[in-house]
């Protein structure tokens, strides 16, 4: 493979690329577009810690390094499963040996691939993760042994019969109320999703393997939510653009190497409440993000906020809260372990679910704890359920006294400007409230 | 007090407002188009004047704060403390400009509680107005004027501004009086911003700005379709202009 001499990318990762048989040059086009979003929105920002540089170098690494990574273990026997969604029970996948990674796009340059074959009113995470794998720029489609999907939404549902073509495809039957005979179906799914993981990996889930999977996990959340209470301070020691990078590495790292280094970060956090460091003056207006998830490759939303003077204090989204909260119950037992996990997932309060007053009243409670002046709910183009359940958390949070602001886009940056006076005038109504 | 010069400069998409209060009165107001250069007729207008405090707001609002030091605030703050002064009474603005459409509800001190912005496309706007009206070849009043003589509308179905003209063209094509085919993109606007409206909607006077609040055939419009008063300042395009001066 001739290296182009002006290429941005290492020989490694050209060669690489060309390996898993990708279209190595409209790959390039993409990644270039997401690191100079990366550059401009993340990395360019004043005040990040030090051990945020990790985190940056798992986002660089997720064409790269990483799939480096999981090429040399799939080599030792390892099995690799590609994830859309934080309701895939991962203690199984990692007490199987295998590698979970979730592979949702957030770059707006792969979605017109996906549009010359799929309906342009579909959510931009669903177009972006579609684009990718059918412009052959995904470098871990060619590695998945197991692709798993889950009943979420229809877009997805329906995508994933379209993607299942290709074999090697599981779907997650998530049910769409919390009644008993929903937990008993989640749990039979549960059940069938470690089965077919068993079959992939020719291994049988063992008590000791499972255990330390569910220690694991928890430890990753216990960490991921000591990072949340440290934002609690005023001002945060962390900006809401760094938090949602290390939740998106959560994503794609080795689960241990990342909760080590989440727990280095928190060192540093809890040095820097003590020094007073913080990217934001003392004061500065403190906003929960609720809704929809923002994967590598979208830092919008972000940037636009806290680059209008205001900070995220925490998001509840699917790369925030919903990743962490709740730690799956230790059990004796496989089967007894099994059902607690489930038991586990099935708390995320997913806005697929009717009804869903435990999300509003979620919302309300982490606006509290966090002490948020605000709420802005951020609502992907397309996102029905979310969408739709706007209006009951706007009314909500009305109740208990919260504003709110509902911001609905995609990851173009047409709209950028619109969206920042929205924002602007949004923060300046806050300053009004506390002034009245 | 008189000598306290205050100045408030609004960088609208299609024109730049600049209102200059002495004390509280207004001494001076320019209108002019934005040009591609937004910064320089802004220069030479304030070059020879007495220096006050700046406040900026619009489109253009963080080249000016970068070039003159002005304070930034935007268009709904000062929207709302423009239209308090005038109408102290005012709870609800309906404030239509070139290339924005916004509501906002207004306090009783003059802030703002709430507001609604249309989302990124320019239909019901100043700019939809212009491009409808050159279609049937008048110009901005002949256009209302025309509206107004008509005895119904002719309805246009396209929100979408390049399909909305399409569809006028089509309309003059198949025969329909021109006049017909203006009433009925005026109701379309109506129809557009009405939801915003209704929303938001709350006891109190209502306020109609911005630049598209000039056109009498569309306050009209708007008054029945609310089935209440609303008022119409003399010169609607300057409101955020003051209000950014008030806030200086």
């Amino acid at each position: 493979m001739k290296h182009a001499p002006h290429s941005p990318f290492s020989r490694e990762d050209e060669k690489l690329w060309a390996e898993l048989g990708l279209d190595v040059e409209l790959h390039g086009q993409i990644l270039s577009s997401i690191n100079a979003q990366f550059v401009k929105q993340v990395a360019g920002r004043p005040g990040r810690p030090a051990a945020m540089a990790y985190f940056d170098g798992v986002i660089h690494g997720s064409h790269g390094a990483r799939v480096r990574e999981i090429r040399e273990k799939q080599a030792a026997g390892a099995k690799f499963v590609g994830t859309f969604c934080v309701f895939v029970p991962e203690e199984i996948v990692l007490a199987l040996g295998a590698i979970p990674v979730a592979l949702c796009g957030g770059t707006a340059a792969s979605i017109p691939y996906a549009e010359q074959h799929f309906p342009r009113n579909m959510c931009p995470l669903v177009k972006s993760t579609l684009g990718l794998a059918y412009s052959n720029t995904c470098p871990y489609s060619p590695l998945e042994d197991l692709a798993v999907g889950e009943t979420t939404c229809d877009a997805k549902k329906k995508t994933w019969d379209i993607l299942a073509r290709g074999g090697g495809f599981h779907v997650l039957e998530l049910p769409q109320k919390k009644g008993p005979a929903d937990r008993a179906l989640w749990l039979g799914e549960v059940r069938a999703f470690a089965a077919r993981m068993e079959e992939l990996t020719g291994r049988t889930l063992d008590e000791p393997r499972l255990a330390a999977a569910v220690r694991l996990m928890n430890r990753m959340r216990r960490a991921l939510a000591r990072m949340h209470e440290l934002r609690k301070a005023d001002p945060p020691p962390l900006s809401g653009t760094d938090a949602l990078v290390v939740m998106q590495s959560a994503l794609i790292d080795d689960k241990e190497r990342f909760t080590e280094n989440v727990e280095r970060l928190n060192d540093e956090l809890d040095e820097r409440i003590r020094r007073g460091v913080s990217p934001f003056r003392p004061g500065t207006k403190r906003l929960l993000v609720a809704g929809c998830p923002s994967v590598v490759g979208n830092w919008k939303l972000h940037y636009l906020i806290e680059t209008a003077g205001a900070a995220i204090v925490a998001d509840e989204t699917c790369t925030g809260t919903r990743y962490f909260s709740r730690g799956v119950e230790e059990r004796a037992g496989v089967e007894a372990q099994v059902e607690a996990i489930a038991e586990r997932y099935l708390t995320i309060d997913c806005s697929c679910f009717t009804p869903n007053a435990e999300r509003l009243e979620n919302i309300v409670r982490l606006s509290r704890y966090f002490r948020a002046d605000g709420v802005v709910q951020y609502i992907l183009q397309a996102c029905h359920t979310y969408e739709i359940e706007a209006i009951n958390v706007a009314a909500a949070l009305k109740e208990a006294g919260v504003p709110s602001l509902k911001i609905e886009t995609d990851y173009a940056e047409e709209d950028a400007g619109r969206l920042g006076i929205r924002i602007e005038a949004f923060l300046e109504s806050l300053e009004h409230r506390n002034a009245g | 007090m008189p000598g306290d010069i205050r100045i408030g400069i609004d960088v609208g998409s299609r024109t730049t407002k600049i209102v200059i209060l002495d004390g509280e009165e207004i001494s001076e107001v320019h209108l002019f188009d934005t040009a591609f250069d937004p910064l320089a007729p802004v220069l030479e207008k304030l070059d020879s004047r007495p220096k006050g405090k700046i406040v900026a707001t619009g489109y253009g609002r963080r080249l000016l704060a970068d070039r003159l030091g002005a304070a930034i605030v935007t268009e709904i703050k000062a929207c709302a403390a423009g239209i308090h002064r005038l109408y102290p009474a005012c709870r609800l603005a309906v404030d239509i400009g070139g290339q924005d459409a916004k509501v906002i509800r207004v306090t009783e001190t003059g802030g703002f509680e709430d507001f609604e912005l249309n989302e990124r496309c320019a239909a019901g706007t100043g700019r939809f107005l212009e491009v409808m009206a050159r279609a049937l070849g008048y110009d901005l009043d002949e256009f209302c004027r025309a509206a107004m003589t008509a005895d119904r509308a002719v309805r246009v179905n396209s929100m979408c501004t390049v399909f909305a003209e399409s569809e006028v063209v089509a309309l003059i094509a198949g025969g329909e009086a021109r006049n017909r085919i203006a009433l009925g993109i005026y109701q379309s606007i109506v129809e557009r911003v009405h939801p915003m409206i209704a929303r938001l909607d709350q006891p109190g006077d209502l306020v109609f700005c911005g630049g598209v609040a000039r056109s009498k055939c569309l306050a009209s419009l708007l008054r029945s379709k609310m089935k209440r008063d609303i008022h119409v300042p003399a010169n609607p395009q300057i409101l955020s202009a003051l209000g950014a001066a008030l806030l200086a």
